[in-house]
């Protein structure tokens, strides 16, 4: 990890995935946006359909391609989903991928699991700020470069 | 006999068990035999690597190369097999996805080396001899292969044309691809020659699979005896079937064992353990975040469950070491 070493020390900037849920999380984000709401550019929003959309192979494939970290963003559970249950899949999902990944040698800190509502500009705002810093000082993933042992 | 199409078998990283599926043809290997000139086989037959190299380019119709790659004598070999070969076939789980060799890429060289040759109980090691790649003896360099850091699959070191997938492949899908080969009636190149479907959709208990999966806890065959007749998940067993690709025969369902994932997934999966992680959590009875996660604590070991047979070949393909 020198090379890590070497980038956490000068102006590495963390490239994060947002998978947001079009009914609440995206929203979330554009109200953080038109609130005039300041946070860190680091995070590239992909909309999908509902956070049960969003299939670990995503989170993975991201990480694998050169992502520093994840952020899978949907509604409140139990029961803001629009489609009533996809936020509880997610919410399945999420520690058996964390366990997973950890098993990889992937930190933690890397990959969340919030609920932001479309109301929770704020949040979403708060939410990638401190990802941003957590990944920050880890250093880059640099999946494919660093993690050949 | 310089008619007939001449045909390779050769091993990597494996354990045997693909060439005892060749022996498995019974008399059908007969037939194969009469088809075809082995030129190489080195579990039965006692051929060198000077004679495949005394072979034109492309002379060879067919190698079937079982194992991972581990060793730079396998690369090599591989590397020797694809340049003298029509078509290469990766013969297994472990040429076709990394198998069970593969799991060694939770670890490295160094970790494995250092287990192998100090920490294991039954060594004895105090002055921490380890194999080395070159030493003199009596004047003469005797070489070992190198030992890398991770196991690769055979297409993540050569060009493959054809997979045939199970640990080991059955019998009858490797007649199949013999027939196919000799007759030219092969699919497009880089086909997995085996159904597409999933083994649930083969499975001899599918029928006993609930509308709506519930499970609110996880059990191991190591610790309680599945119902011969329910399905596994049902019964809360972890069983890589929805994920897996059919054709295997269901041997271990058979044998009261839930699938372990060795034919790989289907076409259009991506990542078999992340498939298999995000349908088994799915399922779950719970709405509950920290009920939910006692519940997945029960699985253990995710990484090698999930990814048995497939973590070389899968996106992340190793663990990361002192990251």
């Amino acid at each position: 990890m020198s090379e890590a070493n070497r980038e956490r020390s000068t102006d590495f900037e963390p490239r994060i995935i947002g998978f947001l849920c079009r009914w609440c999380a995206y929203p979330g984000a554009d109200l953080a946006g038109s609130s005039r709401i300041k946070y860190p550019p680091n995070l590239v929003p992909i909309r999908v359909m509902c956070s049960g959309r969003v299939d670990p192979t995503f989170v993975i494939k991201a990480l694998a391609d050169g992502a520093d970290g994840v952020l899978i963003a949907g509604c409140h559970p139990p029961a803001d989903c629009h489609y009533q249950s996809g936020n509880i899949k997610a919410m399945r999902r999420y520690p058996l991928l964390m366990r997973t990944l950890e098993q990889f040698g992937i930190e933690k800190e890397r990959v969340r699991l919030e609920w932001v509502s479309a109301s929770e500009g704020a949040k979403f705002a708060q939410v990638v700020t401190e990802m941003t810093e957590a990944i920050r000082q880890l250093g880059p993933l640099g999946w494919g470069k660093d993690a050949v042992a | 006999m310089s008619a007939k199409p001449k045909v390779a078998f050769y091993w990597c990283a494996s354990c045997g068990g693909c060439e005892e599926t060749v022996v498995d043809l019974n008399a059908d290997v007969l037939k194969v035999v009469e088809a075809v000139d082995i030129v190489l086989w080195p579990v039965a037959l006692d051929f060198k690597r000077k004679d495949i190299e005394a072979m034109a380019d492309g002379e060879i119709a067919v190698s079937f190369i079982n194992g991972a790659v581990r060793l730079s004598e396998q690369e090599e070999w591989v590397e020797l097999l694809r340049k003298k070969s029509g078509l290469v076939v990766a013969f297994g789980s472990c040429a076709h996805l990394g198998g069970i060799p593969g799991l060694g890429n939770v670890t490295n060289r160094e970790q494995i080396f250092e287990r192998k040759y100090t920490t294991v109980p039954t060594i004895d090691n105090p002055g921490r001899t380890f194999p080395q790649e070159a030493v003199a003896v009596d004047g003469y360099e005797l070489e070992l292969p190198s030992f890398y850091d991770t196991v690769k699959t055979l297409d993540q070191t050569i060009d493959v044309d054809y997979y045939l997938p199970g640990c080991p492949p059955p019998s009858n899908l490797v007649w199949d691809a013999v027939i196919a080969i000799l007759e030219g009636k092969l699919p497009d190149k880089g086909a997995v020659l085996a159904p597409n479907k999933a083994l649930c959709d083969t499975c001899s208990r599918n029928e006993t699979k609930p509308e709506e999966f519930i499970i609110h806890e996880f059990k191991r065959v190591a610790t309680s005896t599945p119902d011969p007749e329910e399905c596994f998940l049902a019964q809360g067993y972890i069983c890589l079937g929805p994920a897996t690709r059919s054709g295997c025969g269901e041997r271990c369902i058979n044998g009261n064992m839930p699938c372990r994932g060795c034919f790989g997934p289907s076409d259009g999966v991506v990542d078999q353990g992340a498939k298999v992680l995000s349908g088994i959590a799915s399922i779950l009875e719970s709405t509950d975040a920290a009920e939910i996660e006692a519940t997945l604590g029960e699985v253990v070991d995710p990484l090698g469950t999930f990814y048995r047979f497939s973590l070389p070949s899968s996106l992340l393909g190793r663990v990361r070491i002192g990251g």
